[in-house]
């Protein structure tokens, strides 16, 4: 890339620098204001109940060495709950998270594959009605989606939560057919020349070279199944089974008042490993998205 | 057709690899679909078989104040809540071209509110609109105001869920920012040489330009605002003794009729009242689109 000025329409070539000072001022004052609730819940988490409570606190306990403290006695009362347990939610949220992401990663590659490779009849209809699709709101099929699940015996398994993702998902198709149209067609005739057929030209020529947006897809969709809601409130009505997303609200309603300090503690634990993943793959995040909103 | 064997293959081919999606869509989206339109039309409690009833359940709806409370309640946040969104996102990517340092810390910041959990992020909420000693009534009293009971009467539980939406604009920022960015600066060039602010330069370029992007977003902010659900659900479970109809939205009653109350039939057709009216809302956009929507030739 070159190093183009990016287009503007707010500080022209010769900005004054009070709009510069403007424009710095609106943007910390915005980045603080999205970061803010965020901050907060950490530092609830790390208080003893009395201060958390308090309308006076601030982002660190008054006392800073009750810190270490206070974090590991209110993670561990939230952890070891005997009413609410946090372990078999995040148990089962990994194996949720794991079956789906392989899933929906596969299948929604080998869909995308025929729709940008084989010019079969019925393509550009079927791939309309792929598109068309997403905006069917989920609460539409819920209960009928209920009643499927119940009929196939699945109601009590985790399998309502993660067997359709292996049957790939609207967009991800849109947008792996978008990056595979881009890989230049003579690739896949020299591996059609060294003896490849479909799942030959797929598994060793497409595949590798979509490595970047097999990534987005698979983290976008863990973030999904991670934070998902209503669907785990739906399909799974034996606690043991819960999701970390699920057991958080059961944390808050069975301890009715629980202290400002757990509970915040409890949502730094559901929101922890999504933060982590974030810092880690920034980049993936923002530019999948960026690249994803132009195609259309 | 000399080729017509060949051919055959290649449908089969296509139709193969296509067919994970196509079992998927069979079995867990047109199915259900279908299935929902025939309870639509039924009496169906679940642990009995389906009863013919003919139009009763939409009848009934028409009279159903719950849930015309209810559908009122989410035009209303719909309304709220998407001009809101479209407009603070467009003014955050517009700063955000301003070749500023530290780009990526604002888009990050700005972004990461997007990937908390909706359970989590209710919980946070929670905890800033409680009334006592929440932050933000703590700022309001500082100011000499008086406290607001967030959570609790109706007008402020509007504000409060439309200020938790704002919170998740990052994405719609990312998008708008990146297009912002493929407007050809000559068009800005030329526009400062006839004189034109930076308030006009935005609403006579930047607009017009990245006009598609918005109506996808529109569209896709439409869809999520009429199925609104999480948030409310848990808040209202949150604070007991409050008004449980506070917010109690579209999909809440739906929630409630397929699966607290077990009225299969009766939650069908406020389901399919529910896809009509997101199918409606997305044709009458681009028709209203049409006179306003650039789109680049090439």
């Amino acid at each position: 890339m070159t190093t183009r000025e990016p287009p503007s329409h707010i500080v022209g070539r010769r900005g004054s620098p009070l709009a510069r000072v403007l424009v710095y001022g609106t943007l910390i004052a915005i980045a603080a204001a999205f970061l803010f609730p965020l901050v907060w819940m950490i530092s609830t988490s790390w208080k003893d109940q009395l201060e958390a409570s308090q309308a006076q606190s601030t982002i660190f306990p008054s006392d800073i060495s009750t810190l270490p403290a206070n974090i590991k006695s209110n993670y561990t009362a939230v952890w070891n709950d005997p009413a609410v347990t946090f372990p078999i939610y995040l148990r089962n949220t990994l194996i949720i998270a794991l079956l789906s992401v392989v899933g929906m990663t596969l299948s929604s590659a080998i869909v995308a594959y025929g729709f940008a490779r084989i010019p079969f009849r019925g393509r550009a209809v079927t791939f309309a009605v792929v598109l068309a699709t997403m905006m069917i709101p989920f609460p539409v099929i819920m209960g009928p989606l209920f009643v499927v699940f119940k009929n196939l015996g699945w109601i009590g398994s985790l399998k309502p939560l993660w067997v359709p993702a292996w049957f790939a998902g609207a967009f991800n198709v849109f947008m792996l057919r978008q990056f595979f149209m881009g890989i230049p067609k003579e690739l896949d005739e020299a591996a059609k020349i060294d003896g490849c057929g479909h799942w030959g030209t797929f598994w060793r020529i497409i595949l590798p070279l979509s490595k970047p947006a097999l990534v987005v897809v698979a983290l976008f969709h863990f973030i999904y199944v991670w934070n998902d809601f209503l669907a785990p409130l739906i399909f799974l009505p034996h606690r043991d089974q819960f999701t970390l997303a699920l057991g958080l609200q059961l944390y808050q309603a069975k301890a009715g008042n629980a202290p400002w300090n757990l509970l915040m503690a409890a949502s730094t634990m559901v929101v922890g490993p999504v933060l982590i993943l974030f810092i880690t793959a920034r980049r993936v995040f923002i530019g999948g998205l960026a690249a994803d909103g132009l195609k259309d | 057709m000399p080729n017509s064997s060949s051919q055959l293959n290649t449908d089969a081919a296509g139709w193969l690899w296509i067919s994970p999606w196509l079992i998927g869509f069979l079995a867990f989206l047109a199915l259900p679909l279908a299935m929902s339109f025939y309870y639509s039309f039924t009496d169906y409690p679940l642990v009995e078989s389906p009863l013919w009833i003919g139009l009763d359940n939409y009848k009934a709806l028409l009279h159903d104040e719950l849930f015309l409370k209810a559908a009122a309640k989410t035009a209303l946040y719909a309304s709220l809540s998407i001009p809101a969104c479209t407009i603070l996102a467009l003014v955050i990517a517009s700063l955000l071209t301003a070749r500023v340092r530290a780009e990526g810390f604002f888009q990050a910041a700005v972004f990461l509110p997007t990937l908390v959990p909706m359970s989590a992020s209710a919980m946070i909420w929670l905890w800033l609109f409680n009334q006592q000693n929440g932050v933000l009534n703590k700022i309001v009293t500082t100011l000499g105001l008086p406290q607001v009971n967030w959570l609790g009467k109706d007008g402020w539980v509007m504000a409060a869920l439309v200020i938790v939406s704002l919170w998740g604009i990052g994405q719609m920022v990312i998008v708008y920012l990146a297009a912002m960015k493929e407007v050809p600066i000559h068009l800005y060039e030329a526009a400062a040489l006839d004189g034109m602010g930076p308030v006009r330069r935005f609403m006579n370029v930047t607009l017009p330009m990245i006009s598609p992007v918005i109506l996808f977003n529109v569209v896709t902010l439409t869809i999520g605002a009429v199925q609104v659900f999480t948030i409310p659900f848990v808040l209202t479970k949150a604070t007991p003794g409050g008004d449980p109809h506070s917010m109690y939205f579209y999909t809440s009653a739906m929630y409630d009729n397929a699966f607290v109350y077990a009225k299969m039939g009766y939650a069908s057709a406020q389901a399919w009242i529910q896809f009509l009216v997101v199918l409606l809302l997305t044709g009458l956009t681009f028709l209203f689109s049409r006179g306003y929507v650039h789109y680049r030739a090439g």
